[in-house]
């Protein structure tokens, strides 16, 4: 076995794990380091559900190695409320029924808080196509189009 | 399988030329992760390029820009002067994948992985775009058109990188653009796709253009055919009309679960003359400012 | 209140709460089928047929479980082999004994250390194939010659001389088709296929299941019913039920899909051999390959009509094929077709036809969309040819209340007509259209379900009150059921908690299918309540010294009855839970039931679409959905049913289908060839819900979850037929097909 030492840090946290070579992000996060939020709903990049931002950009967390990410900063949906406050975003999406079985719905939540760091303004079309790596099947997409227009409007409020 | 973060090019180009089994370079990882995911690619070492200094760098040189083999289609995007310059190649890197691969994947990934329907590929072909490769024999510069070589493979030999993709200067009154098919607005792979760069003079005639098709053959090439339907025209309808025929009659893809033959066809002739129009569009509203400092 | 009307003013009922589940689920804590981990945990692996169809010559497993790591290798004959046909095709289904049947169908399988030993101890299984004639097809199987998927299996229903693909045969309807065409002024017959679809959730399936040495089981899964998956695990493994205690795990998405088993016996086979426990996941590869999707279907409808819309004849006949074995969707299909309609003469025919493809499993309204999109069609193509108005044209032949259905009975209360209604005057409907645009309707149709339901409600001494259902909440269930528990004991929302228990906590409940749940464990719950309602009269009666009938129940309170009856300040719920430990002990209320009852729901749904003419690609515009919904407990999950069902449609209209090659084996096992609705394919999905009160519920709930992805697929093919100015009669109308078609 070629494993690796590998130093990072994980919604603030200082984290060390050990990982084989091939082994993705998305396998360490959920196996070795407790951290379930991120979903496998397909492994190959097509549905979004591992979203997690490395280095601040947003990726799947599939496609990326354990290997890779000595040294960065990665945040995942387990970041995302700050102790018993939840972000605005997680409040719409509850408030605003935005899911139904609720397993896309933490990459969905990471996705959209990376288009709202960049573009506190969307149209619907942008959140839209920003979103199209994120798949739903239970939504239609409605709800959750509209619970991240009431946060950015909460967010630019605030 | 061995993973390795290479420092320099010159190491990464080493350590893949030293690897008897199957070896791989790393930068955005979005088609080679998925590969391994599906089991068809075993691979016994891959080779990291991210870290090797300049390789995330867009750098002008020439009035064009050099961009690194590791910048991502989202670093791309953020670029005000190669958007400005090359809007269509831009417009066609950031048609990769989501908007999370878009963080990772990178045009010379695009380029290296063999697809005949990566996005950015006709793109860089329809621009006179040229790579800059490090291997066992040292550096040079291959033209993108020169690279694919059919489905998965390319000319690259064993040992070599390619470490950064130079797109050119461009004349006065030049535009680009590509477009492609897919059977949703997103997350689909190219059916069929088209890239067309035009230079029209002061008249608004076309003096000089590429058009590159993508998805519709076993690999992406440029349509010398279809240029010349189109060249000497201030692009109107018999000269879109031709330049639909050149690029159908180079046309010869095959039916598989994206799409017929009949429609790969009909469509890159459709997708050719939209592209020559934005192109067109893009040049004439450019008016006399070409090229950058 | 009469118990027989239902109710009509709410307190909670149909406000919006926040869902009891919302925290966890937007923080990452929700804990789903692959989430979940034990001590020493083994991995577990498939090993699956290559192939569309072979005999299982030999399976070698000795190199495989030789190597360091590997804990247990099993075969299909580690499982006990049940008499009964359908519980040994959902063996046979889940570990194939003799044949493969299908791409995918699996063959062997390991628990290793590691998920990389038990990739490794796969590819050490040697399987000896003998490569078999295959056929995926549902009309080539139709054929006689056709390469046979399973011999023997027809039942007497088919006549001799057939396929022996083809299984079961049935039949609905009533009155005389020819005199009824003979009085059309136009009749229209055409034939439809449609592809075979998947319920495409997000969530693979995923279980860890663990044995111990005495026998004893527990099992955790996501699935929509855990009972049953305990009926099936324990028949298949020879284990008591008592023995084997299943745990439902937050659910991913199901729509169907998860309403019977494929890994689950496996797991459990697995930890009885390895002694470990072992976690089961599904690759996206593996859910497309060997889970259930839909039927494939080929229909001929034929329909007459009078010049002023009346229909006087509608026939269907409906091919299916559920992969490679038996099942009943058609006679779903077969009476479904026509139900919108009050027809003087109707038929259905409907043939169950057996291929080398996946078993069926359910996927929303599981038949009807076919047959219901076929018939939908000639009825627009119809109105075209004579000029008329498609929702004049349904209004003027629509089922109502005391119309003898197509399918047998006679219909009760029923909304179709407010729906029709509702989209006529719906600005939507008369809304300007542009060049290449075109707008679709249709009636969509689902009976619904009620079933096996089992609810224990505890009233706790601080005065909140537990509510213990056994239904897996796959859309918000846990609020609606806490809504009518609030509305029965006069509570605030916020003092129930609803949780789903294991299948030791309560009596056998039904699996969460047929849109069953709000309706049939709302009423469970309501009845439970009136339980605690009871025995909490009788405390506050003894506590008085009055008579237990001479106090009622009113604002969440005991009050007596009138004047005669005593001079007493009300009880209120909070004050009889925290005297209960002195008046007799713990309050609950239960209620067991095999619910009747449940109300047909309609919907209709209006589209705008724009066709490209030179490449085919349709954009969807505007779509608008009506539906009936008796009662909406919670009109978000509602409404998100109605979005969510009319977006499934939507895929399955235009992309979604399952590509076979000519080896028979699957071409496109995962997101990015299997094409589900991305966001930004998409416009906002605008609801408009209807309630004509379901007689069979208290507060006449009907179930909402399955008709709405019945209409889109008409709606869409007649809106892209409008736009397109050429008629589409196959399912999906992916861009080559529609430009196949303008070209033609």
């Amino acid at each position: 076995m070629n494993s690796l030492h590998i130093s990072t840090t994980i919604n603030g946290d200082p984290v060390e794990f050990i990982c084989d070579a091939d082994e993705p992000l998305l396998d360490v996060l959920r196996n070795r380091l407790g951290l379930t939020g991120a979903k496998e709903g397909c492994g190959t990049g097509d549905c979004g559900a591992c979203s997690v931002t490395l280095n601040g950009r947003l990726v799947c967390s599939c496609l990326v190695l354990g290997a890779e990410v000595d040294g960065a900063q990665i945040t995942t949906i387990e970041g995302m409320a700050q102790g018993d406050q939840l972000h605005p975003l997680q409040r719409a999406f509850i408030e605003g029924a935005a899911f139904q079985c609720g397993v896309c719905t933490p990459g969905i939540l990471i996705a959209a808080k990376a288009l709202l760091a960049q573009n506190p303004d969307p149209t619907d079309q942008e959140v839209r196509f920003w979103l199209a790596g994120n798949l739903c099947r239970c939504t239609g997409y409605d709800k959750i189009i509209k619970a991240v227009q009431t946060a950015a409007a909460d967010m630019r409020g605030a | 399988m061995r993973y390795l973060s290479a420092q320099t090019a010159k190491a990464a180009s080493a350590a893949l030329a030293a690897e008897p089994g199957t070896a791989r370079v790393l930068a955005g990882g979005t088609d080679l992760l998925v590969q391994m995911k599906a089991g068809n690619l075993a691979v016994d070492l891959v080779v990291d390029i991210k870290k090797i200094p300049g390789i995330r760098d867009i750098v002008a040189e020439a009035g064009g820009f050099r961009i690194g083999a590791a910048v991502a289609g989202v670093e791309l995007g953020e670029h005000g002067g190669v958007c400005a310059l090359w809007p269509g190649v831009v417009e066609a890197a950031r048609l990769i994948g989501s908007t999370q691969v878009q963080g990772r994947c990178t045009m010379v990934g695009n380029l290296c992985n063999g697809s005949p329907a990566g996005d950015s590929v006709p793109a860089l072909m329809a621009a006179g775009a040229v790579v800059r490769i490090e291997g066992p024999n040292g550096a040079r510069d291959c033209p993108v058109s020169e690279i694919p070589a059919g489905p998965g493979r390319t000319t690259l030999v064993k040992g070599e990188i390619v470490t950064s993709v130079l797109l050119p200067a461009r004349p006065p009154r030049s535009g680009d653009a590509y477009l492609r098919f897919i059977p949703r607005t997103e997350m689909d792979i190219a059916v069929a796709a088209a890239a067309v760069s035009l230079t029209l003079d002061a008249g608004g005639n076309v003096m000089a253009a590429r058009v590159a098709l993508g998805a519709v053959a076993p690999k992406v090439a440029l349509v010398q055919a279809a240029a010349d339907a189109i060249i000497g025209s201030r692009l109107d309808e018999a000269a879109l009309a031709a330049l639909s025929r050149a690029a159908e009659a180079a046309c010869s893809p095959i039916d598989d679960k994206r799409g017929t033959i009949a429609f790969r066809t009909s469509t890159a002739g459709v997708l050719a003359a939209r592209a020559a129009k934005i192109a067109y569009a893009r040049a004439m509203s450019q008016g006399n400012a070409g090229g950058t400092k | 209140m009469a118990l027989d009307q239902p109710k009509t003013s709410f307190r909670h009922v149909g406000t919006r709460p926040n869902r009891p589940d919302g925290v966890d689920k937007v923080t990452g804590r929700a804990q789903y089928g692959a989430d979940i981990t034990a001590p020493g945990m083994l991995t577990g692996a498939i090993l699956r047929s290559p192939h569309a169809h072979a005999r299982i010559v030999a399976v070698d497993t000795s190199a495989a479980a030789a190597m360091a790591g590997v804990r247990a290798v099993i075969t299909g004959t580690d499982f006990a082999r049940p008499d009964d046909d359908f519980l040994r095709d959902v063996q046979e289904n889940c570990m194939a004994r003799d044949v493969a049947l299908y791409d995918g169908h699996a063959v062997a399988a390991v628990a290793a250390t590691s998920p990389a030993i038990a990739r490794a101890a796969l590819r050490a299984i040697k399987v000896t194939y003998e490569k078999l004639p295959h056929v995926t097809d549902v009309d080539a199987a139709m054929q006689t010659g056709a390469p046979v998927v399973q011999a023997g299996r027809a039942l007497e229903t088919v006549p001799a001389g057939m396929s022996q693909n083809v299984t079961h045969h049935c039949e609905f309807g009533h009155g005389n088709l020819d005199a009824g065409f003979a009085r059309a002024d136009l009749v229209i017959e055409r034939s439809f296929k449609t592809a075979a679809t998947h319920q495409g959730y997000i969530e693979p399936h995923a279980c860890l299941a663990s044995v111990t040495a005495d026998g004893k089981a527990d099992l955790w899964c996501c699935t929509q019913g855990h009972f049953f998956v305990r009926t099936l695990c324990s028949a298949m493994l020879g284990m008591e039920s008592s023995q084997l205690r299943v745990t439902a795990s937050e659910i991913g998405g199901g729509f169907g899909g998860k309403t019977t088993v494929f890994i689950e016996p496996v797991a459990l086979a697995l930890s009885r051999k390895s002694g470990r426990p072992v976690k089961l996941v599904m690759t996206r590869d593996e859910v497309f390959r060997a889970t259930g999707p839909t039927v494939s279907s080929s229909m001929d409808i034929k329909i007459g009509m009078t010049k002023d819309g009346r229909i006087t004849a509608g026939r269907a006949d409906l091919r299916y094929s559920g992969g490679a074995y038996p099942n009943g969707t058609v006679d779903m299909g077969a009476q479904a077709a026509f139900a919108a309609y009050d027809l003087d003469a109707v038929r259905t025919f409907g043939w169950n036809v057996l291929t080398n493809r996946p078993k069926e499993a359910a996927y929303r309204a599981p038949g009807a969309p076919q047959a219901i999109y076929a018939v939908e069609s000639v009825v627009d193509e119809l109105c075209q040819k004579l000029g008329l108005d498609p929702v004049t044209v349904r209004l003027k032949n629509a089922a109502r209340k005391g119309t003898l259905s197509s399918y047998g009975p006679t219909f009760n209360d029923i909304g179709l007509v407010a729906t029709l209604e509702a989209a006529k005057s719906h600005p939507h409907y008369t809304a300007p259209l542009g060049p290449n645009q075109g707008r679709g309707l249709s009636c969509g149709f689902w009976f619904n379900f009620g079933g096996n339901t089992c609810v224990s409600l505890n009233i706790n001494t601080d005065g909140t009150v537990g509510v213990t259902e056994g239904n897996p909440d796959i859309g918000g269930s846990r609020a609606s059921i806490s809504l009518m528990a609030a509305e029965e004991l006069g509570i605030a929302y916020d003092n129930i908690r609803t949780i789903v228990a294991d299948t030791n906590s309560l009596g056998y409940n039904d699996v969460t299918d047929g849109s069953r749940v709000t309706f049939a464990v709302g009423l469970a719950t309501i009845k439970a309540a009136r339980d605690a309602i009871g025995k909490m009269k009788t405390r506050a009666a003894a506590f008085w010294g009055i008579d237990a009938d001479a106090v009622e129940w009113t604002d969440g309170a005991a009050v007596p009855a009138g004047a005669n009856a005593g001079k007493f300040p009300p009880l209120t719920l909070a004050e009889i839970a925290a005297m209960s430990p002195q008046t007799g002990g713990p309050i609950a209320g239960h209620h067991e039931v095999n619910v009747d009852g449940a109300g047909v729901s309609f919907g209709v749904h209006l589209v705008d679409v724009e066709v490209d003419p030179e490449t085919g690609f349709t954009t969807v515009l505007r779509y608008t959905v009506f539906q009936d919904a008796g009662k909406a407990v919670h009109p978000d999950y509602v409404e998100g049913q109605m979005q969510g069902g009319a977006v499934q449609g939507i895929g399955w209209a235009l992309n979604e289908e399952y590509i076979y090659g000519a080896d028979g084996r699957l071409q496109n096992p995962g997101f990015l060839d299997y094409r589900i609705p991305v966001a930004s394919d998409l416009p906002d999905i605008e609801t408009v819900i209807l309630e004509i009160p379901n007689p069979g519920h208290p507060y006449g709930v009907r179930g909402v979850g399955e008709t709405p992805i019945v209409p889109p697929l008409a709606a869409i093919s007649n809106a892209v037929s409008r736009a397109a100015g050429v008629r589409m009669a196959e399912l999906p109308m992916s861009p080559p097909r529609i430009l196949a078609a303008l070209k033609a």
